[in-house]
């Protein structure tokens, strides 16, 4: 609670003002806590790298694997260069398999991102925002509402979601697939308490005297105080959406409107098949593509949404 | 440093003196607005689906007389069905050994990156958690063709060691196959939950721990694991949500390991193939609803207890 108050004003300023003060912070600790019988230790950075190794080595064999032309990998080992390089032989491959379906799934990947994940942080800023900062009729009933559906099974739903969908003619058609995207509780949770401290109500109430709207107020003054919280969520139901699996497996029954994961997923099944066309390069160069853009996203927004999962868990 | 305090309300009480703000009013509907949207689109692809489900577990549709009202017999009929039995034991297996495994590792990293003795902390924290950006199938298929005897990592570890381990989508190892394609996904994720809540602890507990002459061992039991109770329960809940609805690793993995997956390995996979290959769509709803409700009680009690040992 104390660091609560002590990060408030900071949360307050942008969100340049934010990572650097949670720098301070680090910096601070990490004199604190190092004293004089702490240094620091081969051993456990030995042990961490183990982990290192582990998270990281599968990544390591779908690059060589994509590499590799498709007796290669069949033949030869995972973990190394084997044979011509024809990485860019397979993804050429790739992008023109079927007509080019892979690109097309990709689109249709981007589509859900972009709607969904976008929408769903739209959603959950301003109602995030009005939860933290409004006194309203129904406020508890809400509350109550959402935390319970959190605790219902994501895929519990899909199911009953699909049936529904289906008497209203939405399936097969990628609404069915954007309006569940468009929800994320979390990111409610997270930007509600997010703006608690990050928009100071004496900010608002200038903006009152001032005669600007409530909805004026947010888009001009409080949506750049939110900035970290949303980039993080932003982060979080981009990723939700884009590795998407169960959702659109049984909303769709046509590849027209795959998205990439339920794609690839078809082609190995056509290459487990007896008789399919075996096209395990193409689904292993496939799934290199698809990770390949999410990862980057993830590695170049590193100071945002870190900044902005620590600012949530004050309160959590 | 006290201006902004916990409550918005005391920040603004004297200038609400001088001049009562409209939106402060007694029913003000102002919130809305902005809460609105996003209860909208709620009640519509969660609220609406429960109810719907609800509805279609209290009917039959029969060869004879059609789509009837049959009360409680979907429900007891599920309590009486071996196959879903099968997979929630299959799941709860799974649960027991998978969630407490994944859960210390991530303990243990965040521990350890926040420890200040590691070199390049900031690498081990983006290199474990970078896993958790990988989709779901990328993630399976990887594993599954590394797993694979006739040419995957497996083989060509067999055939230069001249030695034969044991398949990992045999029966007796393909759940542990699972539990590691889902550890691998999912341990950096749990990692930078703990981890963010151990960054909030304030630095002056250190100090004083440090005048104490407390060492590293004695700092961690005494401030950093009840500092991390609630994330803990957080990231405990999650992961049984998880467990109980595991379809993606399973239903992926199903085209290499024919036998041994059966379509019914999962109470989700259960459900999903009774509505898609079965047309069993009312059956599917009622055991929909009891995973639900099953996990939805099991979440609320770790919440109890984790919360009340806290006090």
């Amino acid at each position: 609670m104390t660091q609560a108050t002590v990060t408030a004003p900071s949360a307050a300023a942008s969100a340049r003002g934010t990572r650097s003060t949670s720098r301070a912070t680090r910096h601070t600790r990490s004199l604190g806590g190092r004293g004089v019988h702490q240094r620091r230790s081969i051993l456990l950075t030995i042990v961490m790298s183990v982990m290192v190794v582990y998270a990281l080595f599968p990544l390591f064999w779908l690059f060589v694997s994509s590499t590799k032309t498709q007796s290669e990998l069949l033949s030869s080992f995972g973990l190394w260069f084997s044979g011509d390089f024809s990485l860019f032989d397979n993804i050429a491959q790739t992008l023109s398999y079927g007509n080019g379906e892979f690109v097309r799934w990709f689109g249709n990947t981007l589509l859900y991102v972009v709607v969904g994940a976008g929408g769903a942080t739209l959603l959950a800023a301003l109602g995030g925002y009005g939860l933290a900062k409004f006194n309203f009729p129904g406020k508890k009933g809400v509350f109550a509402v959402v935390l319970g559906a959190v605790a219902i099974p994501g895929t519990a739903l899909a199911v009953p979601t699909f049936l529904m969908f289906s008497q209203l003619g939405l399936t097969n058609t990628p609404w069915s697939i954007i309006l569940p995207s468009l929800i994320s509780p979390f990111g409610l949770y997270l930007i509600w308490t997010y703006a608690l401290d990050a928009v100071p109500t004496e900010v608002l109430e200038a903006a009152r005297m001032d005669g600007a709207g409530e909805m004026r107020t947010f888009f001009t003054i409080s949506l750049r105080l939110l900035t970290p919280g949303i980039v993080t969520v932003l982060l979080f139901t981009v990723v939700a959406t884009w590795n998407n699996y169960f959702l659109p497996l049984i909303m769709l029954s046509e590849p027209t409107w795959y998205p990439l994961t339920v794609g690839l997923n078809q082609w190995n099944a056509q290459s487990q098949t007896v008789g399919g066309d075996a096209i395990y390069n193409l689904v292993v160069t496939g799934s290199l593509l698809t990770i390949v853009p999410i990862i980057v996203a993830f590695l170049f927004l590193q100071k945002y949404w870190q900044s902005g999962l620590s600012a949530g868990s004050v309160k959590a | 440093m006290t201006t902004v305090s916990q409550d918005p309300t005391a920040a603004v009480a004297p200038r609400l003196g001088r001049r009562p703000a409209p939106h402060k009013a007694k029913r003000d509907w102002t919130g809305w607005k902005f809460i609105g949207p996003f209860m909208l689109i709620f009640a519509f692809v969660l609220i609406a689906p429960v109810v719907y489900s609800i509805y279609l577990s209290f009917f039959k549709d029969q060869l004879v007389g059609g789509n009837s009202f049959v009360g409680l017999a979907n429900y007891i009929q599920v309590l009486g069905d071996q196959k879903f039995w099968e997979s929630l034991g299959r799941v709860s297996i799974f649960l027991v050994v998978q969630v407490p495994i994944m859960l210390l590792l991530a303990l243990f990293a965040a521990l350890a990156i926040d420890s200040a003795r590691l070199h390049f902390p900031a690498f081990f924290r983006i290199g474990i958690f970078l896993p958790y950006a990988v989709p779901a199938v990328v993630a399976t298929l990887m594993w599954g063709f590394m797993y694979g005897v006739r040419f995957g990592l497996v083989a060509n570890i067999n055939d230069f060691f001249g030695i034969s381990l044991p398949d990992p989508l045999s029966n007796a190892w393909v759940l542990a196959s699972i539990g590691n394609i889902v550890t691998w996904e999912f341990v950096g994720y749990n990692m930078l939950l703990f981890y963010a809540a151990l960054r909030v602890i304030p630095t002056d507990l250190y100090e004083a721990a440090e005048l104490d002459g407390a060492n590293h061992f004695r700092v961690i039991r005494s401030i950093k694991l009840p500092a991390l109770r609630p994330a803990i329960v957080i990231g405990t809940i999650f992961s049984i949500i998880g467990s109980f609805q595991l379809f993606n690793e399973p239903n992926i993995l199903k085209p290499l390991a024919k036998n041994t997956i059966v379509t019914s390995f999962t109470p989700n996979m259960y459900a999903y193939n009774l509505s898609f290959s079965g047309q069993q769509y009312n059956y599917a709803a009622t055991i929909a609803i009891v995973m639900g409700v099953a996990t939805a009680v099991i979440a609320l009690i770790v919440q109890n207890r984790g919360s009340r040992k806290e006090v």
